[in-house]
């Protein structure tokens, strides 16, 4: 058990000396790496990921994933894109509220299928990836949200606050994710969230309501989703149907993958998932530094989430002694 | 059958408690009183519906008929939270828990009142959880993970559990049998003490001597029946048989006397760091060699060292005189071994194909020697096999899942001597299996062995062993402990090799 | 010893057997077939070309590629695992085809760069999913990233164009029918022969119904999963090679979404995502009915993110169906 612990802080701790070791590597080379600047781009690179991460991590907890995060961010932020472009003088705040709505009841719509009909989240959600896709292109008729329909104050959260200039995009990332903390590890709802995921039959028989703990689960991916999607308006500018939103899933996956959440559920930190996150950013924001062509993101993405998952597979087998002969676990 | 009249009040009481299911009744008309500061033995048969009667006290069913009071008020028990709010508790065989989520936690969820966003008191849980550890007087660090308790401390940690929810009513299923007999002795100190706080107890087992020492009623079932309910004191061992089986015990269990051939199976040094070590022993064909040993001593990691799930990291396995390699099953199969594993719902049968591919699983060579099936062949060799062995199903085509137990299990058997195999390795094979039905395994293993070939039997059942076995072996920790010919081997003999270093010295 | 916690006990002896016509008509491939047949009358009401057999066979060489892989994704989802790279692994396989052959690699050659990668690509999933024991879900949603990036890296944005004897395989007519069609339809017999008649194809069902069983049955599990693997891999490749021919010129989005459709013809065609169960008939009538719904949309002028949510819609509502029919049929 204290064997399982020090992997687990292991891991964290392993996430963050990889980033230091990756970052002084880069800085090698290129010093202009080792900037504020620099950790500025990165910090940019990252809110979109780290609130989908938050959301995902949750469902991968329960032991379910979700594939659809990424249409569901692009048709959140088409829905508000709209809003804003049919009625201009709107308080612009609102674009929240809608958004996360709708993407509170995407996500809902997925859990339902996943527990009225017993399905497997995967096939589900890889379902609603072309519906929600596809519901995107018919509303808004296939025509993108230009520039000027996106309310410069949201557009503004993503340049700076009076907090140091820091951009207000960057503190709701980190807020979601010290919001996905708490609920992880202080409330009830949340610890059962980790409770089903790692026994899926004994939950039921310690008073947990399944069906309300997974509801809940998608609820809040299609929530974060939805957030994502308003803050894709404010990071970008715009809103593009067939664009917004592609590959989410995927760099999401990745970095919920490195940050040491397990796929059987049960296990998994919101320390771990935001070193995933900023690991990630500061891959993605060496890469034009080092002169390697956008192009390759996504190959680099999936490479590490195989790297990620051959790293973990060897810890395991190596920390994994045959049990001592007479222990009855 | 009602006890006489009583000063005390019962606790729990079941009137006319029937069950079915599927149509098929289960249990019928049971009526039983338990009282307050007893413990209170429930004994029967593979299928006699004591369990089935446990678990409808604890919520996990719903009686068909029947009612229940609880100090005096009738009640309706209808899911396992509200059977713990009345202060029934099951504690179940294989304990249930959360592996990734602390003991503190496990001890704590399900139990806390408040909304779904309240606080969780991180600190007050662990303060609680230790104090209810010191109470049981066991030492489990509460902020370790569950994941790596052993079953007997999982076990504790249920019963804390249920002394957290004061729990008046608290049922065990079967606890001993992954234990030593020091945790045995643990386990029953505390339910003593439990007993004299003045709760209740209710034990099911059907290990009489256990009974016999720590309980004080007994009820038995038989057939879905209550057949009687009496103080331990008034009833012997006799008594009790002859009221679980209806009949009295006859000589089920011989062997047949049978030639013992030539060494068909030789380990030598069989190791596996962490596992087992230096295992070392020889089959004869048309001997029955006997493994005994608590759960936990590494016999089935020898087994499946043999057939080459896991093969051993060193030492060395000889088939009839020639030393082999044995890399995977299917070598085994190609030298003449035979392993039919210990559960069989999760190494055993594939539940919705049909019983006939059930059968001819393991012989491709048979049923499709060029790669193409012969359905003709397939049906011939499965319609032998059932008749062989007496299956009772509806039809061939029919999913196994459908097939009780007992006839599942003869399919297995079925599977492995299509192969023709020289040497049989069974695998606690009769568990779960109604008595009538053990007794037609025995008599097959025993004529196997007649047929000259070569039977390692591994088991937990100390009668059986000493029934059916011609050499009993004893495994503790890992380590051959025992090699004990037919005569030297009693059920003293072999507990004592069974029981852990540790213990032996203080085992009475 | 205790009852068990997960099946009550039924009949102390057997329970009687489902009646012959039971078997043989409730299940999920007699779904399709009434779907298909549906299609086709609905297909018809929309448009006198429905009913005009080259007019179908000619709509089917669009997914014709998609139907051929999904065929060996069956049997990989009956093994029990499943593959979501085989579209990525189209692409990649097509755009390292096209960049040799554009780099003065001479025809032959190139096209076997192009089938040994896409059986490399097999190997690499299955290596990780027996090799390292990991979850074949996420591995391939790992490998269909990278593939899909590394087509990525080759093609860039631009296309890669192929020489003009080599287009129009779909154009090519054998007896009337388009090859990428025969194609398909001379694999559909193969595999079903293979799948249902022989000892290969029954350790398939095996291991997908309970794979610790199969192993100590002696069924070489792992032996069997990476050769299916790698058979994806293959299939994949040819696809890819197949589109390239189709489309004249390759890009990195080759086949884009391509794993939507190869999984929803074989969740349409009754195969159970759990393992185990499934048939290469069952994909085949998938296959075509995907195809009457796809130009039956495109005739009915349904623009393309309508059909987007039909597929999303179908696959589900089909998963649902075939759930809803094995937890009926297996007590």
């Amino acid at each position: 058990m204290s064997l399982l612990r020090s992997i687990l802080l292991r891991r964290e701790a392993g996430i963050a000396v990889m980033i230091v070791l990756f970052c002084l590597a880069v800085g090698m080379v290129k010093p202009q790496f080792l900037t504020l600047g620099s950790l500025r781009i990165v910090l940019l690179l990252v809110p979109l990921i780290m609130i989908g991460a938050m959301g995902q991590m949750l469902v991968i907890v329960a032991r379910h994933v979700d594939l659809s995060i990424g249409s569901m961010l692009g048709l959140t932020a088409m829905a508000s894109g709209m809003m804003f472009r049919h009625y201009p003088e709107i308080w612009w705040p609102l674009g929240f509220a809608l958004s996360i709505g709708v993407g509170a009841l995407l996500g809902l719509f997925n859990g339902l299928l996943v527990t009225m009909f017993r399905l497997p989240a995967i096939i589900v959600t890889l379902g609603t990836l072309s519906l929600y896709r596809g519901i995107t292109f018919i509303m808004s008729n296939a025509k993108q949200i230009d520039r000027q329909y996106v309310p410069s104050a949201l557009k503004s959260m993503s340049q700076t606050s009076p907090i140091f200039g820091i951009p207000w995009i960057i503190f709701i990332a980190f807020g979601v994710a010290l919001l996905t903390y708490w609920f992880a590890m202080h409330t009830r709802v949340g610890r059962q969230v980790y409770a089903l995921g790692s026994n899926p039959v004994a939950a039921p028989l310690r008073g947990i309501n399944v069906t309300r703990v997974t509801l809940l689960v998608f609820a809040i991916s299609g929530a974060f989703s939805g957030l994502a999607g308003i803050l894709y308006a404010s990071r970008w500018g715009f809103v593009n149907p067939s664009n917004t939103g592609n590959g989410f899933e995927f760099q999401v996956i990745a970095a919920v993958v490195i940050g040491g959440v397990s796929i059987n559920g049960g296990v998994g930190s919101v320390a771990g998932t935001v070193l995933g996150v900023l690991l990630l950013g500061c891959v993605s924001a060496a890469l034009p530094l080092l002169g390697i062509p956008g192009t390759t993101q996504s190959a680099i993405y999936g490479a590490v989430i195989l790297v990620a998952l051959l790293i973990d597979r060897l810890v395991r087998m190596q920390g994994q002694k045959p049990a001592t002969a007479g222990a009855r676990a | 059958m009602k006890d006489a009249a009583l000063i005390t009040p019962p606790v729990l009481s079941a009137y006319g408690i029937s069950k079915q299911f599927a149509g098929i009744e289960v249990l019928s008309e049971v009526d039983l009183d338990l009282m307050p500061g007893e413990i209170h033995a429930l004994l029967g048969e593979n299928g006699a519906g004591k369990s089935t009667f446990a678990k409808i006290l604890a919520g996990v069913h719903r009686p068909t008929r029947g009612t229940l009071t609880l100090n005096g008020q009738p009640v309706e028990i209808t899911s396992p939270i509200v059977a713990q709010k009345l202060g029934i508790t099951l504690i179940h065989q294989e304990p249930i828990s959360f592996p990734d989520l602390s003991v503190a936690e496990n001890l704590v969820l399900g139990r806390q009142d408040g909304s779904a966003l309240s606080r969780v008191p991180w600190a007050d849980m662990v303060r609680e959880a230790r104090s209810l550890m010191d109470l049981l007087g066991v030492r489990i660090e509460v902020t370790h993970l569950m994941r790596g308790l052993s079953i007997a401390d999982q076990q504790m940690v249920e019963i804390a559990r249920a002394l957290a929810s004061d729990s008046r009513v608290i049922i065990m299923d079967e606890p001993t049998a992954p234990l030593t007999p020091k945790e045995v002795a643990t386990l029953f100190t505390i339910a003593r003490r439990l007993r004299d706080e003045g709760r209740t107890i209710i034990f099911i087992s059907h290990r009489l001597e256990e009974v016999r020492a720590l309980c004080d009623r007994v009820t038995i079932f038989r057939d879905g029946a209550k057949v009687a309910t009496d103080t331990i004191a008034n009833l012997t061992d006799a008594d009790i048989i002859r009221l679980m089986i209806g009949r009295p015990l006859k000589e089920y269990m011989h062997k047949q006397g049978s030639k013992i051939g030539d060494v068909a199976l030789q380990v030598s040094g069989l190791t596996t760091p962490g596992l087992f070590r230096d295992i070392s022993f020889t089959v004869r064909k048309g001997e029955i060699v006997g493994l005994g040993g608590l759960v936990g001593a590494g016999r089935t990691d020898v087994a499946k060292a043999l057939f080459g799930i896991a093969p051993a990291a060193s030492g060395s396995i000889a088939v009839n005189g020639t030393v082999a390699v044995i890399a995977d099953p299917g070598d085994a199969i190609a030298l003449g071994l035979a392993f039919v594993p210990e559960d069989r719902a999760q190494a055993g049968i594939f539940r919705s194909l049909s019983v006939e591919q059930n059968i001819t699983a393991a012989v491709p060579g048979k049923i499709a020697p060029r790669g193409v099936i012969r359905r003709g062949v397939e049906k011939l060799l499965a319609t032998q096999s059932v008749a062989r062995l007496r299956i009772r199903l509806a039809s061939l085509r029919q999913p196994i899942g459908e097939l009780s137990g007992g006839n599942q299990q003869k399919a297995i058997l079925a599977r492995w001597l299509l192969t023709e195999p020289q040497v049989l390795i069974l695998d606690e094979p009769t568990r779960g299996i109604d008595i009538g039905v053990k007794a037609e395994f025995y008599d097959m293993i025993g004529a196997l062995a007649a047929d000259g070939r070569a039977i390692l039997l591994i088991s937990s059942e100390l009668p059986e062993l000493l029934a059916l076995c011609d050499r009993v072996l004893v495994m503790s920790e890992g380590r051959l402990t025992a090699d004990l010919p037919r005569g030297q081997a009693t059920q003293e003999s072999i507990m004592q090799a069974a029981v852990p270093r540790t213990e032996r010295g203080e085992a009475a | 010893m205790t009852d068990t916690a997960a099946a009550p006990p039924l009949a102390r002896d057997a329970a009687p057997p489902r009646p012959m016509w039971h078997v043989v008509l409730v299940r999920p491939e007699t779904m399709t077939l009434v779907l298909l047949v549906l299609g086709v009358i609905v297909g018809s009401q929309l448009s006198e070309f429905f009913l005009d057999i080259n007019y179908i066979l000619k709509s089917f060489t669009l997914s014709a590629e998609f139907a051929i892989v999904a065929l060996v994704l069956t049997m990989v989802i009956i093994a029990g695992e499943i593959d979501l790279s085989p579209a990525s692994n189209m692409a990649l396989s097509a755009c390292l085809f096209a960049w040799a052959q554009q780099a003065g690699v001479p025809m032959p050659l190139a096209i076997v760069i192009g089938l040994v990668s896409g059986v490399a690509m097999g190997a690499l999933n299955g290596l990780m999913v027996i090799g390292l024991q990991l979850p074949s879900i996420i591995v391939t949603i790992g490998t269909l990233t990278l593939y899909r990036g590394l087509a990525q890296v080759i093609a860039g944005d631009k296309s890669i164009r192929v020489p003009e004897w080599f287009t129009g395989i779909n154009a090519v007519f054998i007896a009337g029918i388009p090859v990428p069609v025969l194609v398909f339809a001379l694999l559909s017999i193969v595999l079903g022969l293979v799948l249902g008649t022989t000892m290969f194809g029954r350790q398939i069902y095996l291991i997908g119904t309970n794979e610790v069983a199969a192993r100590h049955a002696g069924v070489r599990s792992r032996r069997i999963r990476m050769i299916l693997f790698l058979l994806m891999g293959f299939a994949s490749a040819v696809a890819g090679l197949m589109t390239a021919s189709r489309l004249g010129s390759v890009r990195y989005d080759l086949g884009l979404g391509g794993e939507l459709q190869m999984v929803l013809m074989a969740m349409l065609g009754g195969t159970y995502i759990f393992g185990g169960r499934g048939t290469i008939l069952g994909t085949f009538l998938a296959a075509w009915l995907l195809v009457i719904v796809t130009t039956g949309m495109i005739v009915a002028n349904w623009l393309p993110a309508w059909q987007l949510c039909v597929l999303g819609i179908l696959l589900i509502v089909s998963i649902i169906a075939t759930n809803f029919i094995y937890s009926r049929t297996q007590r």
